[in-house]
């Protein structure tokens, strides 16, 4: 447990007596608090991959077959031994072409645009119950494999810092970057703005049976 | 089940209820009490009720109640026990990457309990233990900095109130009225007065390169959350934050640190704070690919889409607060938008063909809760009562029709439309739209 009380009041003090010469304080280091991160300090967090070029992809590789087998060991039970997801848990393929569906499957093959952000997504948060504890080749095979579930990449493919990035992801081009809102304009009209013979219901919850209750002990409802 | 206090006081003169104070009567049972069978202090009671209060004297008033410390933390009164956070348990695979919703219909102002705070978490709730957590900042700055949390709490303090919303709250309702409650179409946002620093000290602190245009932000949890933030947000109005309503935050919101971008969508407010990392693009992680991007009717997706827009809901009458007959009734609600203040609330009891203004409740603050109310004499016929902010910027809230125009229905995130609640005559309220 760490204790404020003992040092706020010191600081406040010191704030007030130097606060001309704190106002506009930007020089790095002016507070000088805490210490200065070490490379090997940085270099044990500093795990993020950037999924548009993989800057930030460590050494190492993984081919399709080393993939299929730490696969089926640590991540079948939950996505399906072919990446078709058990009871509710995601899909990791499927879905090619759905997006415009009634029912879109946004999946890896369908939706994701980028190949290293599959490699850095299983690196900080997969498998589930015992995240960022595989090696970086455990991860580059479990990528790769992935991939090829899904017909992105040749069985024969190998998976490193310079293949993923290549990768072309076939929802690449879709995506917008720049928000467009806001999309609605609306004049807040306030007597007779729709004619109250009009005015139907489209659709209500009531008799759907899908909302838990809110009173008493927490529901344990599951979909009909 | 539990009568709402606000409409009848069956619990409090029911001296079988759960949780009802001991009366000088049940000092006859608590030799049973102690020994574990409240309920035959119960049926005594039932037997020979106690006189009704006014004109008696009510048993609390006859009787000496617990001392302090008694709870020392304390806790809601007993017969508020279902005002908790709640979930949909047929919505996600676990729990631990799953959501709670924040009980609104039982909430009376714009700060939100520690303990009601809706919950979102992708890999559970860690309890980490503050002595060991270190925030690191670094990347394309000049001096990369690693503090304690004794560290965080020297720097210049702020306190700020803001909403955090989680950009699927209304998801459920994007297809068709599907929740019928106010928890579960509205409870994943939730406001707080949030203490700490602000980013900008920080990043002055560490020295920006001048290439420096974007931020990684991740969490210390299992998910090791991480989201890409514009460096022009981070200077403008970011927090890292360690307090959440004057008290420490709840492991649920960060414990011990977590950043909150006022008035952007919730993923972004990473909890767990852990590093910030300067680049020059941004990542394009998994939640803001995979997830968090918006995919419209032409099978384009929209990324980034970090705002939350204006938005409001009537929270009295609401399905959890049927009316009880007809009369004068305080329609009330909350409005919030992340572009700033609330500058208007209209309400409708016919579907939206008349609209009135509601008052604004002080405070109004940027981008957080505000609540808004308007009498209304209900005459006890069908009525569809609804709300629709205006923002500063002059933005109106859409209905879910225009919404629908533009996203389709597959856009999961950001449903921010017009909520209509269906009175029927007996008062009971239901959550339905309209064509
Ligand atoms: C205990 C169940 C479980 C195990 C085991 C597991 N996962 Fe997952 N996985 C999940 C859940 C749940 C999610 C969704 C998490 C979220 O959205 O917060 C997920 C998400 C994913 C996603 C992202 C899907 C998408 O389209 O966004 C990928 C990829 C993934 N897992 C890969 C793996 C790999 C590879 C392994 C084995 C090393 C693995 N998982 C093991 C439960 C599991």
């Amino acid at each position: 447990m760490y204790s404020s009380r003992k040092i706020c009041l010191p600081v406040a003090a010191i704030l007030l007596a130097a606060a001309g010469s704190l106002a506009g304080a930007a020089e790095p280091g002016s507070f000088g608090y805490g210490s200065v991160a070490t490379p090997a300090q940085i270099a044990g967090w500093d795990i993020d991959v950037r999924g548009e070029d993989g800057t930030g992809l460590p050494p190492g590789k993984g081919t399709v077959d080393r993939g299929a087998e730490v696969y089926a060991e640590q991540c079948a039970a939950c996505h399906g031994t072919f990446g078709e997801g058990e009871g509710r848990f995601p899909k990791l393929v499927g879905g090619v072409g759905s997006l415009r569906d009634e029912r879109p499957e946004p999946t890896v093959g369908s939706y994701w645009p980028f190949a290293p952000t599959l490699w850095d997504y299983i690196n900080r948060a997969m498998p589930m119950p015992a995240p960022h504890t595989l090696s970086a080749d455990d991860v580059y095979a479990l990528t790769a494999y992935i991939l090829s579930l899904n017909d992105l990449v040749p069985y024969e493919f190998v998976a490193d810092r310079n293949s993923l990035p290549k990768v072309k992801m076939r929802n690449r081009d879709n995506f917008i970057w720049t928000d467009p809102r806001p999309d609605t304009m609306a004049k807040p009209c306030m007597n007779d703005c729709v004619n109250a013979a009009d005015v139907r219901i489209s659709s209500t919850a009531e008799g759907r049976n899908l909302t838990p209750r809110t009173t008493g002990p927490l529901d344990t409802m599951q979909q009909k | 089940m539990r009568p709402d206090p606000l409409r009848s006081n069956a619990v409090l003169s029911d001296p079988a209820a759960p949780g009802t104070p001991m009366g000088r009567r049940s000092f006859l049972g608590l030799g049973a009490a102690l020994t574990g069978s409240l309920a035959v202090g119960g049926k005594t009671a039932i037997a020979d009720p106690a006189p009704e209060s006014p004109p008696a004297d009510a048993p609390w008033s006859q009787s000496i109640g617990a001392g302090v410390v008694e709870r020392p933390y304390g806790r809601p009164a007993d017969t508020e026990a279902s005002v908790i956070r709640r979930n949909v348990p047929w919505l996600t695979a676990s729990a631990e990457s799953s959501v709670s919703f924040s009980p609104l219909q039982d909430l009376h102002g714009i700060i939100t309990p520690n303990g009601l705070f809706f919950e979102r978490h992708h890999a559970g709730r860690p309890d980490i233990d503050p002595a060991q957590h270190k925030f690191m900042i670094h990347g394309l700055v000049e001096r990369p900095l690693l503090l304690s949390m004794k560290d965080i709490l020297r720097f210049p303090s702020v306190s700020r109130i803001h909403f955090i919303e989680c950009p699927a709250n209304g998801g459920m309702n994007w297809r068709a009225a599907q929740m019928n409650s106010l928890q579960f179409s509205h409870g994943m946002v939730s406001c707080a007065e949030w203490t700490g620093v602000k980013l900008s000290t920080l990043l002055e602190e560490v020295g920006l390169k001048k290439e420096a245009k974007w931020a990684m932000v991740e969490g210390a949890d299992g998910a090791h959350m991480n989201r890409s933030l514009p460096l022009d947000k981070c200077l403008d109005d970011c927090l890292v934050v360690y307090a959440q309503n004057g008290e420490a935050l709840r492991p649920e919101q960060g414990y011990p640190l977590r950043l909150v971008v006022p008035g952007w969508e919730g993923n972004v407010n990473i909890k767990w704070l852990r590093r910030i990392k300067l680049g020059e693009k941004p990542w394009h992680t998994r939640e803001e690919t995979s997830k968090y991007t918006d995919l419209m009717p032409d099978g384009t997706s929209r990324g980034f889409t970090w705002l939350i827009d204006a938005k409001s809901v009537v929270t009295f009458p609401c399905p959890e607060k049927p009316l009880d007959g007809p009369g004068i009734y305080e329609i009330r609600g909350l409005a919030w938008t992340g572009n700033g203040k609330v500058k208007r609330v209209d309400v409708s009891m016919d579907g939206g063909v008349n609209w009135h203004t509601a008052r604004l409740h002080e405070p109004v603050l940027s981008k957080a809760l505000t609540r808004f109310s308007l009498p209304w004499r209900w005459d006890g016929r069908p009525a569809l009562v609804a709300s629709r902010v205006i923002d500063e910027t002059g933005y109106v809230q859409p209905t879910i029709a225009q919404l629908r125009a533009q996203r389709g229905s597959n856009s999961v995130y950001h449903n921010n439309s017009i909520q209509t609640w269906q009175v029927k005559p007996d008062g009971s309220v239901f959550n339905v739209q309209l064509a």
